[in-house]
């Protein structure tokens, strides 16, 4: 696959994995706060997340966690009244450091939504519109490709090919996160955040997404917030459970592999979610 | 019935709830149908005034003037002018001739000026159609009775000639034409820099402005000038575009100068009077049509690595045009038909020449009703009622517009 990308600006330019000494982690969370206006909603979140595997975050509602994700491509920012302290590194580098364009960041780390939202445009259009706004100089012909090879990586190219020219929002749900799927995978980012992709979906399509999830795992690290406690363990390597303090605050209780999470928790409260017992 | 068995109780209760259900039913039926009957009433009494019998004397019967055998309807030109000659005044025969050469006019504008010149019509009583219609006989009778010389004539007031023939002091030839030029001109000024300006304002409080003590106060600010009354605007266009900004609004500093005109009482004047009118309606109609664009669209394009201005751009500007578009014309339809302020900003009420720019005198549909429904003569009424419909078309036209547009954008959408 030969896409020829190039940035508008260079200000943040990450290192790929393999340069860098720390390459294991895909992002790294130090302290992190976010506030919004006086509330803190999540604190002292020290999380480090695995390169190019599935990382699960659970937890009851309301302990932040779709907070933490959408501080990890500052998509915090489009809330005038949030306001987020400490590190989040990607690939060794803070995303929110002074200079840093979040409008960069999120080329670089994608995000699929709770409820499948594609632009109402043509299919071929909500994959090619990502990868031209973010400088694609190509020919038609390139395009064709990646449109093909991404509709292809979201396992939709089968269900779609023959209709590339009907409106996105005439699929079914399903079929349409897997176009919102498709749509972050082509401008190729390094990481891709899931916030409740299946929570909008039926059994079905839930296993395809699931899936699907696994296949991408192999080139992005992916990063998934759901409440469906199975789906964690069926799909990811590693969980990262959140829960609330008395003041409502979110904060990271335990991570680790799933496995571990799962089967032998340190904390009590972690086993209580887990088998049911809350949340 | 109760559905099981003995519970009197719960069936008393329900019937009670169905009983209010009804009423409140019946209320609003009977809004709808008194809104229903208002508007036919309107539009019955606008088209009852728009036709019908009219007693019309002049001075000499069309049928005198022609030499025995002919109707004056049928003679060539040639043969017209010599009456003409013989029964005006030379010099309005000259003037007449300066305006266009004999040579030049058709049959139908020689007959027209032989029977308004020598013949001199006038409408002496008109009737409306519903009494036409249903008293014809006694009508003819009453006008052999009152105007031995005079004819009972059934007219159409609205009519092409009337749409397309200039203002006149003689209601039988006055139209609207003027009028109609002289609000399409308005029009056009209000929508090139209402809808910029309106739309451009929308975005940037929608989507750029921080929601600051600032922000909050200009936004109540435009709700409050969307509900001030039109006539103070009407003050401002008078005190400040055509005072203070007369040698722009009357051209003379693009070197427009035409002493007979205007005094910054122009077109552009008015023009720019209304498009401060409507410029609130236009940015809170554009600003609601840009919420509602859904902010999952919003997230979906910044997830992509957008800017703002690529997402308002692709997705929010594409996505509220239908609603703004819908809003803006509405508002167009509000100023198309706005008397008050233009009466203050000195809208000239006779206007027999076309406006040729934007820095012409002018009159226009609503103005042009309004003076004509405050004149004593019985036939004013009734060209004013054919005014009305024509302004009632261009509305029609508008919204039907407006309906358009949004239909064919949101269907592009789907």
């Amino acid at each position: 696959m030969s896409i020829n990308i190039k940035l508008a600006t260079d200000q943040f330019t990450p290192t790929t994995p393999t340069e860098t000494s720390n390459g294991r982690f895909a992002v790294e969370a130090t302290n992190l706060h976010v506030y919004y206006g006086n509330f803190l909603a999540v604190k002292e979140v020290n999380l480090k997340v695995e390169t190019q595997k599935i990382t699960a975050m659970i937890g009851p509602s309301g302990c932040g966690k779709s907070t933490v994700l959408r501080a990890f491509n500052r998509m915090n920012d489009l809330v005038p009244i949030a306001r987020t302290e400490g590190e989040v590194l990607f690939h060794g580098q803070n995303i929110y450091a002074e200079g840093v364009d979040p409008v960069e960041v999120r080329k670089h780390v994608g995000m699929v939504f709770q409820k499948p939202n594609p632009f109402p445009k043509s299919i071929y259009e909500n994959i090619a519109w990502g990868v031209r706004i973010n400088g694609f100089k190509g020919k038609k012909l390139d395009m064709d490709d990646v449109v093909v090879e991404s509709l292809k990586d979201a396992a939709l190219w089968d269900e779609v090919h023959d209709k590339l020219q009907q409106s996105g929002l005439s699929l079914s749900g399903g079929q349409q996160q897997r176009l919102c799927i498709a749509r972050a995978v082509a401008v190729k980012p390094d990481i891709i955040l899931m916030d409740e992709p299946c929570s909008a979906l039926d059994p079905i399509s839930t296993l395809k997404i699931e899936e699907l999830m696994r296949d991408l795992s192999k080139h992005y690290t992916i990063i998934i917030v759901t409440h469906n406690m199975q789906q964690a363990a069926r799909v990811s390597d590693y969980t990262a459970f959140f829960t609330l303090d008395e003041n409502r605050a979110g904060y990271l209780m335990e991570s680790g592999q799933t496995n571990q999470i799962f089967m032998n928790p340190k904390e009590k409260v972690t086993e209580d979610y887990i088998t049911g017992r809350f949340g | 019935m109760s559905l099981q068995g003995n519970q009197p109780q719960l069936q008393t209760n329900l019937n009670a709830r169905h009983r209010r259900g009804k009423i409140w039913r019946i209320i609003f039926i009977a809004s709808t149908i008194i809104a229903i009957i208002a508007l036919a009433i309107l539009l019955i009494s606008i088209i009852d005034d728009s036709f019908g019998y009219a007693a019309i004397t002049y001075k000499i019967p069309p049928s005198q003037l022609a030499p025995a055998g002919k109707s004056l309807e049928t003679m060539s030109c040639e043969e017209l002018i010599p009456i003409l000659e013989e029964n005006v005044s030379p010099n309005r025969f000259r003037q007449l001739q300066s305006e266009k050469p004999f040579t030049e006019w058709s049959q139908e504008e020689c007959y027209e000026t032989v029977v308004f010149e020598v013949s001199q019509p006038k409408a002496e009583e008109t009737w409306s159609l519903i009494y036409s219609l249903r008293y014809a006989n006694e009508l003819a009778a009453y006008v052999e009775q009152e105007y031995p010389d005079g004819i009972l004539e059934f007219k159409q007031w609205l009519n092409i000639d009337f749409i397309t023939q200039p203002q006149s002091k003689d209601p039988l030839i006055a139209g609207i034409r003027t009028a109609i030029i002289g609000s399409l001109y308005i029009i056009i000024i209000v929508i090139v820099i209402a809808f910029p300006i309106g739309i451009a304002a929308a975005i940037y409080l929608e989507e750029y402005a921080s929601q600051s003590r600032i922000h909050r106060i200009i936004q109540t600010n435009i709700n409050n000038l969307a509900g001030v009354p039109s006539i103070i605007y009407g003050m401002l266009g008078l005190a400040f575009f055509v005072r203070v900004l007369e040698p722009l609004t009357s051209g003379y500093i693009f070197g427009y100068s035409n002493e007979a005109t205007a005094n910054g009482r122009t077109i552009l004047s008015a023009g720019l009077t209304l498009t401060l009118l409507i410029l609130p309606v236009v940015i809170i109609n554009a600003q609601e049509a840009i919420k509602a664009v859904p902010n999952s669209l919003r997230e979906a394009s910044y997830g992509m690595g957008a800017t703002k201005w690529q997402t308002v751009w692709n997705h929010v500007l594409p996505n509220a045009v239908s609603g703004i578009l819908t809003g803006t014309i509405l508002s167009v339809s509000r100023a198309f038909g706005e008397t008050a302020p233009l009466i203050v900003v000195g809208a000239s009420t006779y206007v027999t020449f076309d406006p040729d720019s934007i820095f012409s005198k002018f009159t226009t549909i609503p103005i042009q009703i309004y003076q004509w429904t405050a004149r004593p003569q019985d036939a004013y009424k009734n060209i004013a009622a054919a005014a009305i419909i024509v302004l009632l078309i261009f509305l029609l036209a508008l919204n039907a517009t407006a309906i358009y547009l949004r239909n064919r954008y949101s269907r592009r959408l789907q």
